[in-house]
Formats: structure tokens, C-alpha cells, sequence
């Protein structure tokens, strides 16, 4: 319970840094995917369900309110969530290095995929104009926020894993 | 394992559920079977408060950089806006009777009114679109202050979009920086019509293009581009900006290029909706 708050709370925060807070990142420039980043961290940290979970709501949010259509990022962050959680049991999430190169990952993904939908729905961009104007620099600046918020993220779910811990102590096998 | 996990859903299948869900909710959102803006405007409600709450808070940031700046500076700045006061001040007495003269030229010819005499709400942007994708904006002033879909948007005496939804107390504005946007325009000197357009690879430089100029004329960098009088939704002669780059199309007879708009849109935070809508034959 005490993690579905904070969960939904994480999202809906990075949600309104991220949509109204632009005029600290200024309205041309390519802005942090930092919905990626929470993803990603709690996909890492906690699970496929965690990221499934928190991938869902952020696109819902993210589409709700934006996208013209209903439905791409909430698949899109949903799978991103979800696949990045099956490297749970295989990483330790400790290590930054690796939300790092999944957060570049995920990122160049997610681009990509845009990239063909809007190829699809008639927007012509060569792709390396597409390389060097859109995706490097929101790669680089999301990875600039994954290294300052995966920390925050570390201690967050360190936090609600102890108080799971202390509620449950008798029937936790998993962790 | 304990009894709560048990009665739970297996994630796989609630991946698979929810990717069913969504691909029907694109698949009938894609064919206008079903509207999300009911959906879209419930959810405004809840959550434009809090970004008007969190944009106050990047203005205030924004503004304690701005006062941090030199006083050196600033005191020369004051010094050259002085000067432009003047001129301007001289300037405007001698436009301000000329326009008394045009406008009773206008009403003895009966030509349509200028842009610049509609009413207009003033209006804040309290949010942009959150990725990098779209140039999409909402606005904190909505259908309770007579805004209403297609209605032009500007700011700083330039075109800034148009408004693509309204809720009661929020609008969403479609930026003319965004690439689904395509507006049509003219040369100011020649009236030689063309097409802007958004361009998500010149966002970043600021710059928007224009493609489908079909003229003999020389145009040169400089010359300036309004919106047209054919134009169905756009009101006629709003500044757009101004040629940055010409290049002649491989087929000799159109030319394409670049613009530099008339609003600064790093800095747009205050914008006017005009309140007429384009008239229309339909």
C-alpha cells in the first residue's frame, strides 16, 4: 500500500517537473525524459511488476493529457518497464553504471520507435538530422538526470523494501 | 509465499491484458470511433492546478536569475531603452495620426479590419507537452473566458499557434513550432504565398521552414512572412517571421527554406488569443 502512494506520487512529481517546469529547461530544447528514468530505476530496483506497474500509469498520464495518440507511450513505457525488470535477478542495483546504459538503452529505444511512428504518419526527417538534433542530446541530458535521481530513487525503494521487511517479517521468502 | 501474492494476477498476463487494452483504446482513438477529450478534460482538472502551482514556482526561479543580473549592465540597457523610448514616442505620434487617417480610409472602402483590432484575452502558459516530440502547450484561460477551438494565438506581436482544445478553465495551444502545424503564409512585398511548417530537426536552432513558394521573385533573406488571406483558419497579415535561408527546389519553380520566427519561443510565458475566428465560406 505504502508503495503504491509513493509509487504514484514519483510518477505524478516527475510528471509535472517534466511538463511544468519547462521554462527552466526552456521551450525548443530537448528536455530529460525523466518518466524513462523512474521507469527504468524501479524496473531495475524492484521487478518487471514494479516497472510494468509504474510504466503503465506514467503513459496513461502522459497521453491523457498530450498525445495526440491515446495509447503509444503507455505500451511503449510498459514494455520498457517490464523487460527492463527481467534484469532484476541478473543485476546487483547498487551499481549506477548499469541504470545508466539502461536508461541510454531505453532511451534510444523510445526515440526510435517515435521516430518510425511519426515516419509512418507522414513527418520526413533524414535520420541523421534525427541522431544529431533530437535523440543524442535527450539521451545525453536524460542520462545527466538518471545519475542525479537514481540515487534518490536507490534510497526511496530502500526505504519502503525495510518497512516491507518489518510488516512482513515472517512470510518474506522472495528478498 | 504468502496468501496475497497467491491471489494476485501473474505479471505476464497482466502484461498481456493491459497491451490488449491498449492497442484497442489506439485502435479506436486512431479511427474516431471513440473520443478521448472527455476523458482528457476530467483528467485536466485535477492535474492543471497543480502544474499552475509548479510553473509559479519556475517563474519565480526564473525571474531571481533575472535580478541577479549586473548593474552596469542593466544601467546601460536603461540608457539605450531611453533612447528607443524617444524615438518610438515621436515615432507613435506620427503613426497614431496616420492611423486615424487609415482607418477612415478603411471604413470608406469597406476592407476587412486588422488583426490587430480584435479582442484578445491575455492568458499565461502554465505547461508544455512533456516530450521532446511535440510542441504542444496549455494555456490557464479556457471556454469560461470565451476561448474556443481554431481561435490564432500570439504573443510579442508574432504568431505563436492555435488553439486545438478547450477545457472550462485551460486551452491547449498547438505551437507553429510543432510539426504537425503547417500555416499559410505570404511574403509581405510580393504577397507570394507559401507554406510553414514545423520542423522537429530545426526546434532546436529556433527555426521553423517553408516549403512550396511558387514564385519568379527574388526572395532574400530579411524579407518577411505574414500569415495569408487564403488561409482558413489563420487570421490574415499576423507576423510569422522573417527568411533566413532560400534554396530553389530541384523542379526550378518552388522554393523551400528557413525562418526565423517573430516570437522568441524560449521565452514565451505570456500569450494573447484573439478572440475572431476566420471566417469561412463552409
Amino acid at each position: 500500500m505504502r508503495r503504491k502512494v509513493v509509487s504514484i506520487l514519483l510518477i505524478f512529481a516527475c510528471f509535472l517537473v517534466q511538463s511544468a517546469l519547462w521554462n527552466l529547461f526552456t521551450f525548443t530544447t530537448v528536455r530529460p525524459n525523466l518518466m524513462l528514468v523512474l521507469i527504468v530505476s524501479f524496473g531495475l530496483m524492484h521487478g518487471s511488476r514494479s516497472g510494468m506497474l509504474i510504466g503503465f500509469i506514467s503513459g496513461i498520464l502522459v497521453d491523457l493529457l498530450y498525445g495526440s495518440f491515446f495509447g503509444i507511450n503507455v505500451l511503449l513505457y510498459m514494455y520498457i518497464g517490464y523487460f527492463i525488470g527481467k534484469a532484476y535477478q541478473v543485476f546487483f542495483d547498487e551499481d549506477i553504471r548499469v541504470a545508466i546504459g539502461a536508461v541510454a538503452v531505453c532511451d534510444i529505444i523510445y526515440n526510435m520507435i517515435f521516430y518510425v511512428i511519426k515516419f509512418i504518419f507522414g513527418a520526413r526527417y533524414s535520420l541523421g538530422a534525427f541522431l544529431v538534433r533530437i535523440m543524442i542530446p535527450e539521451v545525453i541530458i536524460t542520462l545527466i538526470f538518471t545519475v542525479i535521481l537514481y540515487r534518490l530513487f536507490f534510497v526511496i525503494n530502500k526505504k519502503l523494501l525495510e518497512t516491507e521487511q518489518e510488516d512482513q517479517e515472517s512470510s518474506w521468502l522472495l528478498r | 509465499m504468502n496468501n496475497k501474492r497467491k491471489n494476485r494476477i501473474d505479471t505476464k498476463n497482466l502484461l498481456i491484458l493491459l497491451t490488449i487494452l491498449c492497442i484497442s483504446a489506439l485502435a479506436l482513438t486512431l479511427t474516431d470511433y471513440v473520443s478521448i477529450t472527455p476523458l482528457r478534460r476530467a483528467a485536466s482538472v485535477v492535474v492543471v492546478p497543480f502544474q499552475k502551482g509548479v510553473n509559479a514556482i519556475g517563474t519565480w526561479f526564473t525571474n531571481q536569475r533575472v535580478s541577479f543580473r549586473d548593474v552596469q549592465e542593466l544601467s546601460e540597457e536603461v540608457a539605450g531603452l531611453q533612447a528607443q523610448v524617444n524615438a518610438l514616442t515621436e515615432e507613435n505620434t506620427r503613426l497614431s495620426l496616420e492611423q486615424d487617417e487609415l482607418k477612415r480610409l478603411r471604413a470608406l472602402y469597406e476592407i476587412d479590419s486588422d488583426y490587430r483590432e480584435y479582442e484578445k484575452v491575455p492568458a499565461s502558459v502554465i505547461s508544455k507537452d512533456p516530450g521532446s516530440w511535440y510542441a504542444t502547450f496549455i494555456i490557464d484561460k479556457g471556454s469560461d473566458d470565451g476561448v474556443a477551438v481554431n481561435m490564432n494565438v500570439i504573443s510579442g506581436g508574432g504568431l505563436v499557434g492555435i488553439i486545438t482544445e478547450t477545457g472550462r478553465n485551460w486551452a491547449t495551444v498547438r505551437s507553429i513550432m510543432d510539426d504537425n502545424s503547417h500555416v499559410s503564409a505570404m511574403t509581405v512585398t510580393n504577397y507570394d504565398t507559401c507554406i510553414v511548417s514545423g520542423d522537429m530537426t530545426l526546434i532546436n536552432d529556433g527555426l521553423l521552414s517553408f516549403e512550396q513558394m511558387n514564385t519568379e521573385n527574388e526572395i532574400h533573406a530579411g524579407e518577411r512572412i505574414v500569415t495569408s488571406n487564403i488561409s482558413d483558419k489563420y487570421l490574415k497579415g499576423i507576423p510569422i517571421g522573417t527568411v533566413y535561408e532560400v534554396t530553389d527546389d530541384s523542379n526550378n519553380l518552388t522554393k523551400t527554406g528557413k525562418i526565423i520566427p517573430t516570437v522568441d519561443f524560449r521565452y514565451v510565458q505570456e500569450v494573447l488569443v484573439i478572440k475572431e475566428l476566420k471566417k469561412t465560406a463552409s
